[in-house]
């Protein structure tokens, strides 16, 4: 590796994302422990603020994974091959994060860590396909045949968010229905929790741009060796 | 093709294969209601069953001593007794939405695990009524 590669792996815009997406946290962990109790269970609501967030994140990055999966198979380019996988892959951490959240939420108030209804089940079956993303990637060695595997994989996948999303409408669940609800256009919240929901939420993107970017470019790294090592 | 990857892919396919069709049909219907019960109690009898339904008002017996927690969950038509043994959850009251594990016995439904289905609605406490903070507070003040 020289030394112009190394020099720009952490360049000037990933400093701005980093210093925003703290600061934005920072003002978001603020919010969120300044903001009321909830009315049924307390300071337990807490959770809300970084599982929504988390969960949002999550979605989003499995959407861009799948749209730099289209853009690899139109273009043929690598780049958009390792973009994709690196946005599958910060999606899943923050999947991971949605589940632990989730679990720690479900407990105290549900009264369990974990039960098979359709929400839970379905998010499963999400984590579950992108685990098997990687190790699909992990299987093939041939570039090419990867990388037009893995964006099928990619697109196939996405399909998996909006049952995510709908289960609590489509199916009796013990998980509640979306808080800020996009189907009837209503908001069951009082304003300072949706602002530090709202708040947290930037911060993840923020931090989700960042690691995009980072995983992208040891992705390009790790190509460039495996190229050398041919 | 690298071997364990390409059982660890399959492996991977399997489990979601199995909560598709195995789990996900499973908990599609995750709860009967108390009416859809009453429509056909044969189905449900000596069968593992999830019950949801609201904690009717006024209907809730718990004793400390023994942890016998007695109550009615209703769907508004038809109200079945239930049983359960253990510490009520703490958002467990009147009118709560709940989901109860176990079987029936009889007309008596026997729980052995309560989970609360709490609303997707969040809300800071009216003028008047206490905060954890103001009852805590409270509490240091009567010491």
């Amino acid at each position: 590796m020289n030394r112009t590669t190394r020099k720009s792996a952490f360049d000037s815009v990933d400093a701005v994302l980093l210093a925003a997406g703290l600061l934005v946290l920072a003002v978001g962990q603020y919010l969120a422990f300044t903001a009321p109790p909830d009315v049924q269970q307390h300071y337990l609501i807490r959770i809300l603020y970084v599982h929504v967030g988390a969960a949002w994140t999550a979605y989003l990055a499995f959407f861009v994974a799948m749209i730099y999966a289209v853009l690899y198979l139109w273009k043929q380019n690598p780049a958009y091959d390792r973009l994709s996988a690196a946005s599958a892959e910060v999606g899943l951490l923050f999947m991971t994060l949605t589940l632990f959240g989730g679990m720690m939420w479900a407990r105290p108030t549900w009264g369990v860590y974990w039960t098979w209804e359709p929400k839970l089940t379905t998010s499963a079956i999400l984590t579950a396909f992108y685990i098997g993303y990687f190790l699909l990637r992990q299987a093939i060695e041939d570039p090419e045949f990867r990388a037009k595997a893995a964006a099928a994989a990619a697109i196939l996948g996405v399909v998996n968010i909006p049952i995510n999303y709908m289960s609590v409408y489509w199916w009796r669940s013990i998980h509640q229905t979306a808080t800020f609800d996009i189907i009837n256009r209503k908001v069951h919240m009082d304003t300072p929790m949706v602002l530090a929901m709202l708040v947290n939420l930037v911060a993840i993107n923020i931090i989700y741009v960042l690691f995009l970017r980072l995983k992208g470019k040891v992705a390009y790294c790790a190509a460039q060796k495996e190229d050398w090592d041919e | 093709m690298r071997a364990k990857y390409l059982i660890g892919f399959l492996i991977i396919l399997a489990a979601i294969g199995y909560l598709a069709w195995g789990g996900l049909g499973k908990s599609l219907v995750y709860y009967v209601l108390p009416s859809e019960y009453a429509d056909n109690p044969a189905k449900y009898a000596g069968k593992r069953v999830r019950l949801g339904g609201l904690v009717k008002q006024g209907s809730v017996h718990f004793n400390p001593k023994t942890l016998e927690l007695k109550f009615v969950v209703t769907d508004g038509v038809v109200d079945i007794p239930v049983e359960h043994t253990g510490t009520p959850p703490e958002l467990f009251k009147d009118n709560q939405g709940v989901v109860v594990e176990g079987h029936f016995e009889g007309n008596v439904f026997k729980g052995d695990n309560l989970l609360i289905k709490h609303s997707e609605s969040y809300q800071a406490p009216r003028e008047g009524e206490y905060t954890p903070d103001e009852v805590r507070k409270l509490l240091e003040e009567a010491k």
